[in-house]
């Protein structure tokens, strides 16, 4: 015990899985395989964009916009227990809040051209503000009628986006996203840096990198932290929590707050790989997405969120390779028994269907047993 | 007892739900290091009493004091703020933390960076995670659970979830403790076990208890004292001996004819 008050060294005694301090044993990457694995994951996604075409590389963006959102999501329905089918709604708000203020004002919309450096924390700030004023009102319900509620906000929402025409541009016109220009270095041209060249997709990438890179860490800090643990106690007993001394209000406003900041700056980013943006894109099915992304990558984990964004985004892709074999159409009209899109929504539905009945910690939960397994090879547990 | 300084007084408690009274003028105070029993039978009153203390229930009439401090009014987290902590009668842990979390969860109250230093772990909040992490290893060596440190509680057996519950509620370092049947269900070395453990709060960290419970072998031996409740009437208070001896008790226990 009193080995944390001392001061700590960090020995191990020969013994690489002994801990001797406290905070050696709360570090985020606290075993060799864990800073193994980060370093490995590092690397492929630095050379990755390099040996995959144009197509994959946006994809690959696309995974880790919806990684920063699924990790947003799941501190709010994962650690503290409140589903949230709004998380569209404010991905919205997070994309027109930099189109405005980083976008060009064209085609009759508003746009202010400001630095990236500017109007990125805002694009967090401006929908956590919005959730921490609509907040209390979802503290009072749980259950059923907060999903309830919620859904109401993502139809209120894409009826102001489609309304708000100076700022979106309207139903079926929209308008052009921010432009990632950082500090005056315009992160969408291509580049040649030591004879290597880099085009505008790659450039993306690593843009969406840096930022999913810190935010998921920042999230991974928060959640060992008291607030992750009051998260949690709020979402398990909460009037335990309560006569613990938590109050359900603050954690609640909080877990809304922080979800959506991490929703805004995915919805922000989002806006710009898909390079035009239209109110209708912030719609109910974009938040059940990102509810698979959670219930299939696993509640309560932030790795979990990572894997299941690189599921939901790769899917379709999957998909769309299967129809050759499969009596499906490619295309969106007659023909065939099923189109694509029915086909990934019937595999996203059976999916969460599946994975909460069988393996309710998701894909996270899977690699827990296929890591278990290794653990104890070669006894079977 | 030299000293009679009250940390706790209740002072005419009445709760009713619609119409049914739960309690009807309940008064009594706790004394500083004082292990007080609250006994009667299923439906006396007894846990609305820790609910109008703990600010679960506001009652309708009375008021309760801690230290000269008014707690009828405030929410929950501000009464756990002023140095109270509860067991609950039904475990109440959080399923899905470990007992290490479960444990710091408790000294909430006693950690105060912000959002931001979590954020970023800051050394304020490093420091402060160590330091209170230290506290909770003491009371997990007091209760003797090491071993399930880095357990979900969820998948713990029921004896060791109640020492857990008692070990989350001495991590917040309370000036009274409620008690709400820490033995119910447990077979008899269970309650010594607890009993044990109860008596050694008191002697080390001289915690004020109010213990309500329906094992009477283990509050007479215990208790300093004990309030008696009848459908929330008070109906006996005294040291247990002269409780035990009181007509009015024997009635509400054993029935008019046994007198």
């Amino acid at each position: 015990m009193s080995s944390a008050t001392s001061k700590s060294r960090h020995t191990t005694r020969g013994r690489p899985r002994l801990y001797t301090n406290y905070a050696s044993e709360m570090a985020i990457f606290n075993t060799g395989a864990k800073r193994l694995w980060i370093l490995i994951g590092f690397f492929a996604l630095v050379i990755l964009p390099f040996l995959l075409d144009r197509d994959m590389v946006s994809l690959g963006a696309k995974v880790l916009i919806f990684a920063i959102g699924g990790i947003g999501l799941n501190l709010l329905t994962g650690y503290a227990g409140q589903v949230s089918l709004a998380h569209a709604f404010f991905l919205g708000i997070g994309a027109y809040t930099a189109a405005v203020l980083g976008g060009e004002a064209r085609g009759g919309v508003i746009g202010l051209g400001w630095d990236m450096a500017i109007w990125l924390p805002l694009a967090g700030l401006v929908p956590a503000i919005v959730a921490a004023v609509i907040a209390p009102l979802a503290a009072r319900v749980r259950g059923l009628y907060l999903a309830i509620l919620t859904l109401g906000l993502v139809f209120i929402g894409e009826h102001i986006f489609k309304e708000a025409k100076p700022i979106t541009g309207g139903a079926g016109v929209g308008r052009a996203p921010a432009e990632p220009v950082f500090l005056g270095f315009d992160l969408f041209a291509n580049y040649e840096v030591f004879g290597i060249e880099i085009d505008r997709y790659t450039m993306l990438f690593f843009t969406c990198l840096v930022i999913f890179v810190v935010m998921a860490l920042l999230a991974r800090n928060f959640t060992r932290s008291r607030f992750g643990r009051s998260f949690a106690a709020v979402r398990d007993r909460d009037i335990a929590a309560e006569v613990m001394g938590v109050s359900l209000l603050r954690t609640k406003t909080l877990a809304f707050a922080i979800s959506a900041f991490y929703a805004g700056i995915a919805g922000a980013l989002f806006s710009i790989v898909i390079g035009r943006i239209s109110p209708e894109t912030w719609n109910f099915f974009l938040s059940v997405d990102f509810l698979a992304v959670i219930f299939i990558g696993g509640l309560a984990t932030i790795t979990g969120s990572i894997m299941g964004a690189i599921f939901v985004v790769m899917l379709p892709q999957l998909v769309n390779a299967l129809t050759r074999y499969l009596p499906i159409d490619p295309g969106v009209g007659g023909g065939g028994l099923l189109n694509v899109f029915e086909l990934q929504s019937i595999i996203f539905g059976v999916l969460i269907v599946v994975f909460l009945i069988v393996e309710p910690r998701g894909l996270y939960g899977l690699w827990l047993r296929v890591r278990n397994y290794f653990k104890a090879w070669p006894f079977s547990y | 007892m030299v000293e009679l300084t009250p940390i706790l007084q209740a002072n005419e408690l009445a709760l009713s739900f619609g119409g049914t009274k739960a309690l009807r003028g309940v008064s009594f105070s706790v004394e500083e290091g004082e292990l007080f029993a609250v006994i009667g039978p299923n439906g006396a009153g007894k846990t609305s009493i820790f609910n109008c203390i703990s600010g679960v229930y506001r009652p309708q009439e009375g008021n309760v004091t801690m230290q000269g401090e008014e707690i009828v009014g405030k929410a929950p987290e501000d009464v756990a703020h002023m140095g109270i902590a509860r067991m609950f009668q039904n475990i109440e842990l959080f399923d899905n933390l470990t007992v290490l979390d479960n444990l710091m969860l408790g000294r909430g109250s006693h950690m105060d960076y912000s959002v931001l230093s979590a954020f970023l772990f800051t050394p304020k909040a490093r420091r402060q995670e160590v330091a209170n992490r230290a506290v909770v290893e003491d009371i997990i060596d007091f209760l003797d659970i090491e071993n399930y440190r880095a357990y979900p509680v969820g998948m713990l057996p029921y004896g060791v979830k109640k020492r857990v519950e008692l070990g989350r509620a001495l991590a917040m370092q309370p000036k009274l403790l409620l008690l709400d049947e820490p033995v119910a269900g447990m077979n008899v070395e269970e309650t010594e076990d607890m009993a044990r453990f109860i008596l050694d709060v008191r002697a080390e960290m001289g915690i004020s208890m109010i213990l309500v419970e329906h094992d009477m072998g283990l509050v007479m031996d215990l208790a300093d004292r004990v309030l008696v409740l009848d459908f929330g009437e008070q109906i006996a208070l005294g040291t247990p001996d002269v409780v035990q001896a009181d007509p009015n008790v024997i009635r509400a226990y054993l029935g008019e004819e046994m007198l």
